[in-house]
C-alpha cells in the first residue's frame, strides 16, 4: 500500500531504529479480553516497565488498549486509531488484534462485533473494517491469543459467526508495512510473559537492535513454541516408567486421562503460568491443546485419553524414534485448523441453533 | 480529546452524546445518552453491546464434561468463576460430590480471584476516574478543595490530604496504582496455586480438582495472602476517605448512578459439610455458603433460597438481536421438586441469533438479552442489578445474618464484621460494613473495597480448613463419576461482578441446552418488552451532572463513574454513546472535522 509507506515506512526491519512507537490494540474480536488481562499479569517484563521506558534500548511506547486506557472512552480513546487509518499518526505503530475475526459476509445488514461508529452514518464500524485499513499500514501486526491466531473457542464447530484467525482473514502470506508476516502468539489466554517477551523483541527490532523475529510455519516465535508440553513437563518421568495417573487424584503423568502434552507446542510446564507459578500438567491440569491451530475441536472431549496418546503410551520401552514419528503425525494434525474457518461468503460450521431439540 | 459529539439541532441545550467503546472495562460496551445541559441532567440512556459470540449455540451436541473448559472462555477476567459455576452445575447433573479438600481448594482459588479482580478493577480502572489527573480535568474546584482537606485516616494509610490520595492513583505513575498492579500479580499467583492458571483454570474438574494438595501448596498461598493484607487495610481507609470526601465536596453526589435498591446475589463459597449438589439440597447448601444468596428489594430481604431464585429467573427480549423462543421445544417442564419451569427460564431458552441493523430509536440495539427476576408478590419482572457484585453480596449476607466464621461474622442481621489479624506493617483491624442509604455509584465502589477485605479474611479461614484436611491425611481431591444419558443441572455462584448461573440439559449423553447468565446481562441489559430499563440505563437516566466542563469540553465523568461502578464486563454482556444527532461536530480534536469525511 502506497499510503502505508508514507505513514509508517520509517521503521522497516532493515532500517535504522525508530524512537517512538504506538501500540494500537483492538480486543473487539470474538474474545473474552483475557489476553489484555493476561498482559497485566506479566512481570518479565511488566507492561509498566515497557510503557514507562524502564527497559534500555526500547523506543518510547504509547499503548492504546481499551482495558488499560486512562481515557474515558469513545472518541477520546479512538483518536489514534482513526489517525492511523488516515495515515495521520505521528509514529509507526504495531497493531495487536485480540479475538477471532468473524465472517461479516454472512449476516446481511447486521454485524457480529464492532469498534466505534462511522462518524458519517452513526453505524457501528466492524472489526473487519478496521483490520482492512490498519493492518496494511502497520509496521507490524501481532495476533494475541489463540482466538486471534487461529480462531480458537469461538470458531468451534457449530458456531454461528463463521469466525477465523487473523491469518485466515488477511492471508497467510500477508506482509505488514514493515515487511513482517503476522506474528502469532497463541495461548488461551496468552501466557503473560510469552506475549510480553515477543512484544519486546518486536520493539527491539523496531529500534534497530534485534534482527527479524524468527517465526515457525504457524507464524509463532520459534524459541517459545518449538518444544512440546511433554518435553517440558516434570511428570514426563512417570511416562517414561509407564506409570500413569488413572484419575485426577494422582500426581503422575496424565496422558491416559486427557492430557495432550506429547503433541502440543507450548512452554507452559517449563515456564509456569506467571512468575514461574502454576501451569497445566505440571500442576494437575490436563493439557487441552489451547495453543494449537486445531484447538478446540481436535482435542474434544478434553477429558478422554487422546487417541494417539494411548497408542504411544503402550509403546513406551520401544524405540524412541518410533514414538517420535507417531507423535509427529498427530502433531501435524493438531497444527492444522479445521476447514470451516474461512472468509468465504458462506457459513460451513454446521451451525444449527435447534440441534438436539 | 473530548468525546465525539453528535449534535442534533433541537430545542434547548439537549445533546446526544455517546461513549463507544467504554474503556477500562472488559468487553464491548456503548452508552448512548441525551443530556440536558441547561438543567445539567441526563435525560435518557441506552446501553448496547456490540459483540455476539454464540456460546449457547455452539455448545449444543458437545460432551458435557467439556462445559467448564469452554465456558471459562466467556470471560477474560473472571473465567475461573465460570469454570467453577459450570462444575457446580455438572456435579448436580452427574450426581457427584467432590471430596471436602477439593471444595476448600476451589474456595481458596475463588477468594483469590475476588481479591485480584476487585483490586485491579478498583485501583487500576475505576480509580482513574477519581485520580488527581482526572479530577483536575473535570472538576478543578473539587481538586482545589481536596488539596486543603486532611485525610481522616492519614494515620492508617500515610497520605496527608485527599489530593495526596488522588495523586497516588494517577495511572502508571501513582504509587498505589503501581502497587495495585503488583498486588494483582501476587493474587493471581494465588489463583494459579489452587486452580493452575489465571484466567482459564487448568486443574478444575467436575468431581473435584487435580491440584496437588501438599502442605507446600498452603504455605505458598498463605505467605502471599499475608503480603496482601497490609495493602488491603490501607486500601479500605483510602477508599473511605475519598468517597466520603466526594459526598462532602459535591452535595447531591449520592444521586450519581442511583437507582431503586433491587439487588441479587447468588451466593459463593460452598461449605463441604453441607453441600451435596442434589437439587433438593440446594436451598440448604445455599444457606450454608460463606456468602449468602438472596434478593434485596427496597432494603428488604425477599428470599435467601436458591430454589426461589432459580424458579423466578426470566429471560426477556425487547431490544435484543434475537428471535423469540416461546414456540420452541421446552426442555424442562418441572424442577426435581415438582415446581413448574417457565418457558422464559434459562433451562428452556433456545438462542436464535438474528443479526440486524442497530436501531436506538424504538428498535433493537443490543446483543445482550434482558434477564429479569419475577417478584411473585407483585408480578413485576424486576431488573435486578448486582451493585457491581460486592454491594449485593454484602447487603444480602448482612441481612440474612447466617455467616459465622472466626474472621467474618454476619450474625446480627444488620452488619458484617471483618477481622483482619496483625500483619507485617499493620496492626489488627476490625472492619464493619452496614447497608448504606443508597444503591448508587459511590456505595458500589466502596463495597468493592470492603469485599476485598471480606474475601481475604475468608481465605484465612479456608486455609485453616484445607490444612486441617491435609494434616489429617485426607488428601483426596477428586471423586469419579459417570455422565448420565439424560439429566439436568444448575449451578449458582458469584462472578466477581455479581450473580452467575449456569443451566444445563443433557440428552443422549450430550449437551442439549446450556445457558450461562453472568452478571453483565443483568446489569447491562437493554430495555425489555415491558418497557423496563436495564440497570445501567436506569441508573444513568435522570442523574445530575457535576462536571465543571461546559458542553464543548464535556467528558462525561459522572456518567462514566455511574456505569463503571457496576464493574461492566461485556464479554458476558455492553457500550456508551453521546446521543443520536444527525450532524457531527468535532469538539476538541483537530482530526475529526473535515479531515474525517467518512
Amino acid at each position: 500500500m502506497e499510503q502505508a509507506s508514507t505513514a509508517a515506512g520509517n521503521g522497516g526491519p532493515e532500517s535504522p531504529g525508530v524512537e517512538e512507537v504506538h501500540i494500537l490494540w483492538i480486543s473487539e474480536g470474538m474474545s473474552c479480553d483475557g489476553d489484555s488481562v493476561a498482559v497485566t499479569a506479566a512481570g518479565q517484563p511488566s507492561i509498566e516497565d515497557v510503557v514507562l521506558g524502564a527497559i534500555p534500548g526500547l523506543p518510547k511506547v504509547n499503548l492504546h488498549n481499551k482495558v488499560l486506557s486512562p481515557t474515558l472512552g469513545g472518541e477520546e480513546f479512538l483518536l489514534p486509531f482513526r489517525q492511523a487509518a488516515n495515515d495521520e499518526l505521528d509514529a509507526p505503530f504495531v497493531l495487536v488484534i485480540e479475538g477471532s475475526i468473524p465472517n461479516e459476509k454472512i449476516n446481511g445488514e447486521g454485524y457480529w462485533t464492532s469498534f466505534g461508529n462511522d462518524p458519517a452514518t452513526g453505524e457501528p464500524l466492524t472489526l473487519n473494517w478496521w483490520i482492512d485499513r490498519l493492518a496494511p499500514r502497520a509496521w507490524g501486526v501481532v495476533a494475541a491469543g489463540t482466538c486471534a491466531t487461529y480462531g480458537g473457542i469461538h470458531a468451534m464447530a457449530g458456531n454461528p459467526t463463521g469466525c477465523m484467525g487473523l491469518a485466515d482473514y488477511l492471508g497467510w502470506d500477508f506482509r505488514s508495512a514493515g515487511g513482517l508476516p503476522i506474528v502469532n502468539v497463541p495461548g488461551c489466554p496468552i501466557q503473560p510473559e510469552n506475549f510480553m517477551e515477543t512484544l519486546t523483541w518486536l520493539l527491539y527490532q523496531a529500534a534497530g537492535l534485534a534482527p527479524v523475529i524468527p517465526l515457525d510455519d504457524q507464524l509463532r516465535p520459534q524459541w517459545i513454541f518449538s518444544k512440546t508440553v511433554h518435553e517440558g513437563c516434570d511428570r514426563a518421568g512417570y511416562y517414561e516408567q509407564g506409570d500413569f495417573a488413572l484419575d485426577y487424584n494422582s500426581p503422575k503423568c496424565q496422558v491416559k486421562i486427557g492430557c495432550w502434552g506429547p503433541v502440543v507446542n507450548c512452554n507452559v510446564p517449563k515456564r509456569g503460568w506467571q512468575g514461574g507459578v502454576g501451569g497445566c500438567p505440571n500442576v494437575g491440569g490436563i493439557c487441552i491443546g489451547c495453543t494449537m491451530p486445531g484447538f478446540p475441536d481436535k482435542f474434544m472431549p478434553f477429558m478422554d485419553a487422546p487417541p494417539g496418546g494411548g497408542v504411544s503410551s503402550s509403546l513406551v520401552g520401544a524405540y524412541g524414534s518410533m514414538i517420535r514419528k507417531l507423535r509427529g503425525i498427530t502433531n501435524k494434525t493438531v497444527n492444522e485448523e479445521p476447514k470451516w474457518r474461512h472468509n468465504r461468503p458462506e457459513l460451513t460450521t454446521g451451525y444449527d441453533p435447534r440441534l438436539m431439540t | 480529546m473530548a468525546v465525539q459529539e453528535r449534535i442534533e439541532p433541537q430545542a434547548g441545550n439537549i445533546v446526544d452524546m455517546s461513549w463507544d467503546p467504554i474503556t477500562r472495562i472488559v468487553g464491548n460496551l456503548g452508552i448512548y445518552t441525551k443530556i440536558d445541559f441547561d438543567n445539567r441532567e441526563v435525560l435518557s440512556c441506552k446501553s448496547t453491546s456490540s459483540l455476539f459470540r454464540g456460546y449457547s449455540v455452539f455448545m449444543k451436541g458437545k460432551d458435557p464434561r467439556d462445559a467448564h473448559f469452554i465456558t471459562s472462555r466467556i470471560c477474560g477476567i473472571c473465567g475461573d468463576n465460570h469454570a467453577v459455576c459450570s462444575i457446580y452445575a455438572q456435579n448436580m447433573a452427574y450426581g457427584v460430590k467432590p471430596p471436602p479438600l477439593a471444595e476448600w481448594i476451589i474456595n481458596l482459588g475463588e477468594a483469590a480471584e475476588y481479591i485480584f479482580d476487585h483490586t485491579i478493577f478498583q485501583d487500576n480502572l475505576v480509580f482513574v476516574d477519581f485520580c488527581e489527573q482526572m479530577v483536575r480535568e473535570t472538576n478543578p474546584g473539587v481538586l482545589e478543595q481536596a488539596e486543603k482537606t486532611d485525610a481522616p485516616h492519614a494515620g492508617l494509610h500515610g497520605y496527608r490530604t485527599i489530593a495526596d490520595i488522588m495523586r497516588a492513583f494517577n495511572p502508571f505513575t501513582g504509587e498505589v496504582y503501581k502497587e495495585a498492579l503488583l498486588m494483582s500479580r501476587i493474587t493471581r499467583e494465588m489463583i494459579c496455586l489452587m486452580e493452575g492458571r489465571h484466567v482459564h483454570p487448568s486443574t478444575l474438574y467436575p468431581g473435584g480438582v487435580g491440584t496437588v494438595a501438599t502442605p507446600t501448596l498452603f504455605t505458598d498461598y498463605l505467605s502471599r495472602l499475608l503480603r496482601c493484607l497490609d495493602f488491603i487495610k490501607k486500601g479500605v481507609a483510602m477508599n473511605d476517605d475519598v468517597f466520603d470526601f466526594f459526598y462532602e465536596a459535591l452535595p447531591g453526589y449520592e444521586e450519581v448512578g442511583r437507582r431503586r435498591i433491587q439487588l441479587g446475589c447468588w451466593g459463593a463459597f460452598q461449605d463441604p459439610d453441607v453441600v451435596s449438589y442434589a437439587y433438593d439440597n440446594m436451598e440448604t447448601a445455599g444457606n450454608a455458603m460463606f456468602v449468602t444468596p438472596g434478593v434485596v428489594v427496597d432494603g428488604e430481604l425477599l428470599t435467601h433460597s436458591l430454589v426461589d431464585i432459580n424458579l423466578n429467573m426470566r429471560i426477556e427480549l425487547g431490544s435484543s438481536y434475537y428471535e423469540d423462543w416461546v414456540n420452541e421445544t421446552k426442555f424442562v417442564d418441572r424442577d426435581p421438586l415438582g415446581n413448574e419451569i417457565d418457558i422464559r427460564h434459562p433451562w428452556n431458552q433456545t438462542t436464535l441469533p438474528k443479526p440486524q441493523k442497530r436501531d436506538l430509536e424504538g428498535g433493537n440495539y443490543s446483543w445482550v438479552m434482558s434477564p429479569r427476576w419475577y417478584d411473585s408478590r407483585t408480578g413485576d419482572r424486576l431488573a435486578l442489578d448486582t451493585g457491581g457484585g460486592a454491594l449485593a453480596r454484602l447487603w444480602v449476607t448482612a441481612l440474612a445474618g447466617m455467616v459465622d466464621t472466626p474472621y467474618v461474622k454476619a450474625t446480627d442481621g444488620q452488619s458484617i464484621q471483618i477481622h483482619l489479624p496483625q500483619t507485617p506493617t499493620s496492626a489488627e483491624q476490625t472492619l464493619e460494613w452496614r447497608p448504606p442509604q443508597w444503591s448508587n455509584a459511590i456505595e458500589r465502589d466502596r463495597a468493592r473495597m470492603y469485599f476485598i477485605a471480606y474475601a481475604a479474611a475468608m481465605a484465612l479461614h479456608f486455609v485453616d480448613k484445607g490444612l486441617e484436611e491435609v494434616r489429617a491425611g485426607r488428601t483426596k481431591v477428586f471423586e469419579n463419576f459417570d455422565v448420565p444419558d439424560e439429566a439436568i443441572g444448575c449451578g449458582f455462584h458469584e462472578a466477581v461482578r455479581g450473580v452467575l448461573s449456569h443451566h444445563l440439559v443433557i440428552r443422549d449423553g450430550k449437551i442439549a441446552n446450556y445457558h450461562p447468565y453472568p452478571p453483565t446481562p443483568w446489569n447491562g441489559s437493554p430495555t425489555d418488552s415491558y418497557g423496563t430499563l436495564g440497570p445501567y440505563e436506569d441508573a444513568v437516566t435522570g442523574q445530575p451532572i457535576f462536571e465543571e466542563n461546559d458542553r464543548d469540553s464535556f467528558r462525561g465523568i459522572d456518567i462514566m463513574r455511574a456505569v463503571r461502578s457496576f464493574d461492566p464486563c461485556l464479554p458476558c454482556g455492553v457500550h456508551m454513546y453521546l446521543g443520536k444527532g444527525k450532524t457531527l461536530r468535532q469538539v476538541h480534536s483537530p482530526m475529526f472535522g473535515e479531515a474525517h469525511g467518512g
